[in-house]
This record gives structure tokens, C-alpha cells and sequence, in this order.
């Protein structure tokens, strides 16, 4: 099994030594724009939050999946995970400032022990929540057969990756036999009603490319996705969601090996639309890592650029009004988020 | 000198090209966009096509350019060398042809 650049001590696995090359090179030289200089260019700059509509919590790291590209460098070999006492002060906040939109990711969220707990409690509340799940992790373990049920039962909206509608390039990305359970879970979530024209629970699938470009339009995927996932396998869903892949990670890991990273950077750069900005993830979203740390988005999280806000950095003393009126940091991963059509954990931005 | 006449690092400079010609160079590139958008055909099949005929055309900055779309709009790679096929046959035929013109100036020539 593959293992997390975490647990093979690379020397990628240090943000320190990302932030390093992210800075390096091309910037350094000043061939590229630096995407503080882009944002001052097309008057952007500094980005500030204009809301707080989605509140994002990683809950932790462990997956059953190693997938190529991710960002996280999650893994089974992982072993960061929320406590039930960070989970509770999440859901206090939820509660405290009548959020509207708590998203769920990791890793493999439901991973965490206290999971299903946690979406309990959340289905308490009259809320959207979010759970990013693999699908694979439904077929993984006889304790997760029930997840469909579950899901259904808290009104849970479902946002699944699916990399293609073919298995050589979804497993060429996420692992052997990957592509085949996914498909199966998805069935198993369209017989509990997700993903059908006429019903009320959400099922939406997210491409990421297999390889150094940018997605391509995400209507015409879209269409395609359907047209496939309906004739080869009878499944259907709501929205597909493409997103770029960030330079960080097991993707930078990637495309440093597979000598594509300069050239990915100046596709990122030449690909800069100052349109896409204004709908990036980190102007109506907070994310919170396993310990309870904020951040501007989970991409911020995994190279560990902490909320700019000295006295309200973690959710022990988390104040609004101060988080809407910080600063976002950025550096040079924030291109994948305005290239083309933009790339949020919603899609495209524009 | 250059060790190599092609670089691949090139490419991305291809806009560059305005810089010495602006106002016909910024009318290729309009109509390039325009050729490569959805109409009879879709842009899918677009640049399937594009992917031959830069096999045809020998371009090495154009493989590289129509080989990443093609991934990106969902060609899978049977589908993509079948499109190089196409490109070698009609280059090969192109040839083979004309030995009708071999085969009728042989016999004028009473050969």
C-alpha cells in the first residue's frame, strides 16, 4: 500500500520546505507574478472574508484511501484525529453564531470515532451539512454498510470524488480497484434516494484532473459525467464539481517528480482570471484543523498558514466579528483557485 | 547557440508572437479561439481532430498542446492513438497515390 509522505519522512512532508519552493524559482526570479502582485494588479488586494457562510471541519487525517494528488497526505497511516471535546466546541459554535453550512471532510471524515455522533448532532439543528465522502470508505468495513441509511436519515448532502467515469484513470489516481467500489456506493446512495431527479437528498461528484492541466468546462464534464455514469452503470447525481488540483502535497510531490511542476506553475499563472476571485472559498469560509486551529481554507490548513488574527486563532476562542475582519493569507497555491474558471470546494467560482 | 531548434518551454511563449506583429497576430488569435469553440462540431471533437492533423503537420508543440486537451476533455488513449492512425494513413496513402502517377508515367514511357 502506498503511504503518506508523512509516514515516509519526505522531505515534502514539511510545509516549511513547500512554502520554500513555492517561493523559489520562477517567483524568486521574477518571471512570474507573485499572486500578491496579480491581486494588487486587479486592485484585490488584501482579500478579505465578506461572510462566514461555510464552516469547514476537518476532522482528521486517517483515510482508507492514499490517493496521488491529495492535498491532506491522507492515509490509513495516519493518525490525526478530532476529540470529541473539539467537536463539541465546533458544534457550540455552530449553535452560538446559527451557522448555516457545516462541511465535513478529511481524510475519510467518518473515519473519526466520533462521527456519527457528530452528524447526529448536527441533524439536531436545521442546517445544511456537508459530509466529502469517498464512496469507497461505504464498501470498506461492515460498520459503514449503514452510511447510505444514515446519511438519508440526517438529510445529509453527499459530495463524492470521482476523478472519471472510467476505471484506468480514476484508479490510476486514487488506488486499484478504487473505480468499482466507488461505483457501487454510488448505486448503494441512488437506492436510498440520493442523486434522483425527484428527490430532495444531494449527491454531488467531484473531478479532479488526472494529470498537470486545468479542468476542462465543468457544463460540458458535467453533461458527459451523466451521460456515462446513466448508460454504463444506471447511476445518477445532482452537480459535478470541478476543481484544480493545488500545488501542494502529494501533488507537489508529483509534479516535482515528474518534472511538470514549472510548467504547471506558469499554466496556474497564465491562467489567472481576476473574475474568479471574488468567488474563492476563503471569502465565506472558515476551516478548523483536528486540534481546533483556524484557517482561511483547508489548503491553508495543510501548509499550515494559521487565520492572520493573533487572539482568535482556534475554536477555544473563536470571535466573529474579529474572523470577518482579518486579512486571507495567500501565496503562490492561491492561483489554483482563480485559473480559468476558478476552483472552489464548490466547483468553479464564475 | 541552442543545442535543440525546439524547446518545449516555447509554447507557453507562443503568445509572444504579438509582440513583434500586435495587430495580425491578435487577429489569429481570436480566430484561433473561435475555430476551437462548440458549433457543428463540439470542441470534444475539436481537438481529437487538432491531435491529428498535428501528427500530419509534424508540429511538436502542437502534440504536446492537443495531447493534454484530449486527456482533459475525457479521450481515453486507444481513442487518441486511433486519431494519430488517421494522421499516418492519409500521410502514408498521400504517398502510396501517387504511383498512379509512377504506374502512368512508367507505361508512357513504354517501360
Amino acid at each position: 500500500m502506498t503511504k503518506s509522505l508523512s509516514s515516509l519522512n519526505s522531505p515534502l512532508s514539511s510545509t516549511k520546505r513547500q512554502l520554500k519552493i513555492l517561493n523559489s524559482g520562477s517567483f524568486a526570479d521574477g518571471d512570474l507574478e507573485t499572486f500578491q502582485q496579480k491581486l494588487e494588479k486587479s486592485n484585490q488586494f488584501p482579500l478579505s472574508p465578506t461572510d462566514l457562510e461555510i464552516f469547514q471541519i476537518n476532522v482528521g487525517y486517517m483515510c482508507n484511501q492514499t490517493c496521488s494528488h491529495c492535498h491532506v497526505d491522507a492515509g490509513p497511516d495516519r493518525k490525526e484525529i478530532m476529540s470529541k471535546e473539539n467537536l463539541q466546541l465546533c458544534l457550540d459554535i455552530i449553535k452560538k453564531h446559527n451557522l448555516k453550512t457545516v462541511d465535513l471532510t478529511g481524510g475519510a471524515p467518518e473515519m473519526n470515532p466520533h462521527f456519527f455522533w457528530f452528524v447526529e448532532e448536527l441533524g439536531k439543528l436545521n442546517i445544511e451539512i456537508i459530509v466529502r465522502s469517498n464512496l469507497t470508505i461505504i464498501e470498506a468495513n461492515k460498520k459503514y454498510h449503514i452510511l447510505p441509511e444514515f446519511f438519508k436519515q440526517n438529510k445529509v448532502r453527499v459530495i463524492s470524488s470521482l476523478p472519471f467515469y472510467t476505471s484506468s484513470r480514476t484508479d490510476k489516481q486514487r488506488g486499484k480497484g478504487v473505480f468499482d467500489k466507488s461505483i457501487s456506493a454510488l448505486q448503494k446512495l441512488n437506492a436510498v434516494g440520493y442523486g434522483l431527479p425527484s428527490s430532495e437528498l444531494t449527491l454531488d461528484l467531484v473531478y479532479n484532473p488526472v494529470g498537470p492541466f486545468l479542468p476542462d468546462d465543468q457544463a460540458a464534464l458535467e453533461a458527459e459525467y451523466k451521460k456515462k455514469l446513466k448508460q454504463n452503470f444506471d447511476i445518477d447525481f445532482n452537480s459535478l464539481f470541478t476543481i484544480t488540483n493545488l500545488p501542494i502535497s502529494r501533488f507537489l510531490d508529483y509534479l516535482i517528480a515528474s518534472e511538470n511542476y514549472e510548467d504547471y506553475m506558469y499554466k496556474l499563472v497564465d491562467a489567472f482570471n481576476p473574475s474568479a476571485v471574488n468567488g474563492v472559498m476563503c471569502k465565506n469560509t472558515l476551516s478548523v484543523d483536528w486540534q481546533g486551529n483556524i484557517y482561511d481554507c483547508d489548503f491553508n490548513q495543510m501548509l499550515q498558514l494559521g487565520v492572520e488574527s493573533k487572539t482568535s486563532n482556534h475554536i477555544s476562542n473563536f470571535y466573529i466579528t474579529e474572523l470577518l475582519s482579518r486579512n486571507i493569507v495567500v501565496n503562490q497555491h492561491c492561483f489554483g483557485c482563480t485559473a480559468g474558471a476558478g476552483s472552489s470546494c464548490q466547483g468553479t467560482t464564475i | 547557440m541552442d543545442k535543440t531548434y525546439y524547446d518545449p518551454a516555447d509554447l507557453r511563449k507562443f503568445g509572444k508572437i504579438t509582440d513583434w506583429q500586435e495587430e495580425v497576430g491578435n487577429k489569429f488569435f481570436d480566430w484561433y479561439g473561435e475555430v476551437f469553440k462548440d458549433g457543428h462540431l463540439t470542441a470534444k471533437e475539436k481537438s481529437l481532430i487538432a491531435l491529428a492533423v498535428s501528427h500530419a503537420v509534424q508540429c511538436p508543440y502542437c502534440i504536446d498542446a492537443y495531447t493534454e486537451e484530449s486527456i482533459k476533455k475525457g479521450y481515453p488513449e486507444g481513442a487518441m492513438m486511433e486519431a494519430v492512425h488517421v494522421a499516418a494513413a492519409i500521410r502514408g496513402g498521400a504517398s502510396l497515390v501517387h504511383g498512379v502517377q509512377m504506374m502512368n508515367k512508367a507505361k508512357k514511357l513504354n517501360v
